[in-house]
């Protein structure tokens, strides 16, 4: 891996919510790298931190939340035709949320799209509008120039009719239409990293194999990365070559798509995967259940988070937290079975 | 639809279910959304139904018909009924009759948050049915509680909290224990592990599972997940905007599908295999799910079919048995050789 492809390093994030009822360590510990052009997953349930972990990355916590530590590195690439060039790696998590450079680079630079488009866009202006109004803060264009881009990027997304659907409210789409509009909208000002948060977990399976297949071919089209984050595991083996399982705040493991499906180190990870039906199984094998439920945030097991359910637990699981450990080139686990 | 071999529990025919679309302050009628638009299925008793099918389908407001929770438009509900051994049509039943029935059937809700009264402590939620149908009270009551949650992994000291003190997959746990408390024969999961963590699923799948074992009960299992489906179900009923489409044993449907709207659902499903995800050629399906108040001429499917002909788009296809207790809506259905899944062994 040269420099030249790194785009983002997250090392050791941590983002806490301070409420009155106690503190609530909603990243405790987050290291992974994207590559320009290639997407990782980032993959884990409720309360796993990983929507907070995206949020990090765009200073958009909101208060009472904060990033407490860590380093958010972002490698600024300036373009020229289709050479790249270094410009600056910039600490996310020392810029001001609301400074210049930090505004420039979201949305212009690093975009993000939700899961609920219904919720993200304004109900009272236009997809259109809100399209326009992103092009015209990132780029030096005229408004007519902007509605023109507006609509060649619902034409790109697969929107019928860009022309009309350019002037529709988001309640008068349907559910993979508004997603659609939520993809053009974060990739009008080609950013060089999208962040998918639950995309298509509110759509018909359907139209998430489309918007899948949308996201994919855009990618290759504009060479941007992807930090795709779901807790739908089949949709990880589609999208992502490497992967990041996170686990109440933690990340857990780390490594490449087959390694984590084919090799997993850590007993969550190995749990998550067993527990899973799948469509190919033979009828009647009994689903092999993650014992115990999520804990309360704000009363998080000492030493592994995770160790209350784990099978494979040792004395010192409770103790002590575990390291991240490299158990092979690229594959970090962070579990007492290996460090 | 005749089935003699294994008794019958329930039979649909005809199931209709119109919402009319009103405009204007007097509230005209201008319109209808046909929710459900003449459905036939059957099951067995002990059996699990699995009906699948995507937003707008139909799913759940078919399960939601068959205790006359939603009062049905049109068509026959035949239950055997626990008392008599003899079919009853549900829709024909008065007040009482009704009431009576219901016993048997419950209901099991998506939404573990919003299906449990927040006011209610756990011991009213699951202890209303026989306070009102039985009459407990008392200890008696308690007791009965305490079982019921003790079946679905609970412990019976919880009785006296609040639902907004449990998570939820604990949740649903109440849920089932509340539609347990009643002993029916039959209940309507709708949706039960859509809203609850990929972990949690096992979970409360094995338990329905283990519940369906021990005490014989037969389901319709209403869901859009697949993968979850097959697991549980010994039949899979597929739905597309108010219509039937394809229904079969689980391995026949699932192996080799005859309707194409199957194959491309089937096709459709992100697979846990980043080996199977490279290969797999997807069928990606043009254009949007069809607008049930406004569905296409013909066959709903047909706009966005890769197979359709003429026929398709001019005449509505009916639903017929292409060979022993698998049935399909397809003009075509005879002619085309459609991609199932194969079985295999998970890594």
């Amino acid at each position: 891996m040269t420099d030249s492809d790194i785009l983002l390093e997250v090392k050791n994030l941590k983002t806490y919510f301070f409420l009155e009822e106690g503190t609530v360590r909603a990243v405790d510990g987050a290291d992974f790298d994207i590559k320009r052009g290639t997407t990782l997953g980032v993959v884990g349930e409720s309360g796993c931190g990983k929507s907070v972990t995206a949020r990090s990355i765009l200073r958009i916590v909101e208060p009472p939340g904060r990033v407490v530590d860590g380093q958010i590195l972002y490698h600024r690439y300036l373009r020229r035709d289709h050479d790249f060039s270094l410009a600056e790696v910039v600490d996310l998590a020392q810029l001001d949320a609301r400074s210049k450079k930090m505004r420039e680079i979201r949305g212009g630079e690093i975009a993000i799209v939700f899961q609920e488009p219904m919720t993200s866009f304004s109900p009272v202006h236009t997809i259109g509008d809100q399209i326009i109004e992103a092009i015209l803060l990132h780029q030096d264009v005229t408004k007519a120039e902007a509605r023109a881009l507006t609509i060649e990027m619902l034409q790109r997304v697969g929107m019928p009719k860009p022309s009309i659907t350019v002037d529709q409210y988001a309640f008068e789409l349907s559910g993979g239409m508004r997603q659609r509009a939520m993809i053009a909208m974060a990739l009008s000002c080609n950013p060089q990293l999208l962040i998918a948060d639950e995309p298509t977990t509110a759509l018909d399976v359907t139209t998430e194999a489309q918007i899948l297949d949308l996201m994919r071919e855009l990618q290759e089209q504009m060479g941007m990365a992807i930090m795709y984050i779901t807790h739908n595991l089949g949709v990880i083996a589609e999208m992502a070559q490497q992967v990041v399982v996170m686990y109440l705040g933690k990340m857990v493991e780390r490594a490449d798509v087959d390694t984590v499906f084919y090799d997993a180190q850590h007993p969550y990870t190995r749990a998550l995967l067993r527990s899973i039906p799948r469509i190919e199984d033979q009828r009647g094998r009994r689903l092999e259940a993650i014992k115990g439920i999520v804990p309360d945030p704000y009363a998080l097991p000492s030493g592994c988070p995770f160790h209350p359910r784990c099978s494979s637990r040792m004395e010192i699981c409770g103790e002590v937290e575990p390291p991240l450990v490299e158990v092979a080139p690229g594959h970090w686990v962070r579990c007492h079975l290996y460090g | 639809m005749v089935e003699t071999q294994e008794r019958l529990l329930l039979e649909v025919k005809g199931l209709k279910k119109y919402f009319p679309i009103t405009k204007g302050f007097l509230r005209k009628t201008i319109g209808y959304v046909k929710a459900v638009d003449g459905v036939d299925f059957y099951i067995r008793d002990r059996e699990t139904l699995g009906l699948v099918g995507e937003s707008g389908c139909g799913k759940t407001t078919t399960g939601r018909c068959l205790p006359r929770a939603i009062e049905p438009t049109e068509g026959k509900i035949l239950f055997r009924d626990r008392e008599t051994g003899e079919m009853i049509n549900i829709r024909e039943l008065d007040k009482e009759g009704l009431k009576r029935v219901r016993k048997q059937i419950q209901i099991i809700f998506q939404d573990p948050y919003s299906s449990l009264n927040p006011r209610m402590t756990l011991l009213q939620i699951v202890g209303e049915p026989l306070m009102i149908n039985e009459g407990m009270h008392g200890s008696e009551l308690e007791d009965r509680v305490a079982e019921l949650l003790r079946s679905v992994g609970l412990r019976p000291e919880y009785m006296r909290r609040y639902p907004h003190a449990f998570s939820g997959g604990q949740r649903q746990r109440i849920g089932i224990a509340r539609a347990l408390a009643l002993n029916p024969r039959f209940i309507v999961c709708d949706e039960p592990v859509s809203a609850l963590d990929v972990s949690v699923q096992a979970q409360i799948l094995n338990l329905l599972e283990d519940l369906r074992d021990q005490l014989g009960l037969t389901y319709l299992f209403v869901a859009h997940d697949l993968s979850v489906v097959k697991h549980i179900s010994d039949r899979v009923a597929v739905m597309y905007v108010g219509k039937l489409v394809e229904m079969a044993e689980t391995d026949e449907l699932y192996e080799s599908p005859k309707h194409p709207y199957t194959e491309a659902l089937m096709s459709a499903v992100p697979r846990p295999d980043p080996r199977v995800a490279r290969l797999k050629q997807r069928i990606v399906l043009a254009g949007e799910v069809a607008n049930p108040a406004n569905p296409p001429s013909g066959c709903y499917f047909h706009p966005r079919c890769r197979y359709a002909q003429p026929i398709c788009s001019q005449e509505l296809p009916t639903l017929r048995e292409i060979s022993p207790g698998h049935f399909v809506s397809c003009h075509l259905a005879d002619q085309l050789t459609l991609q199932g899944i194969v079985k295999g062994v998970s890594p």
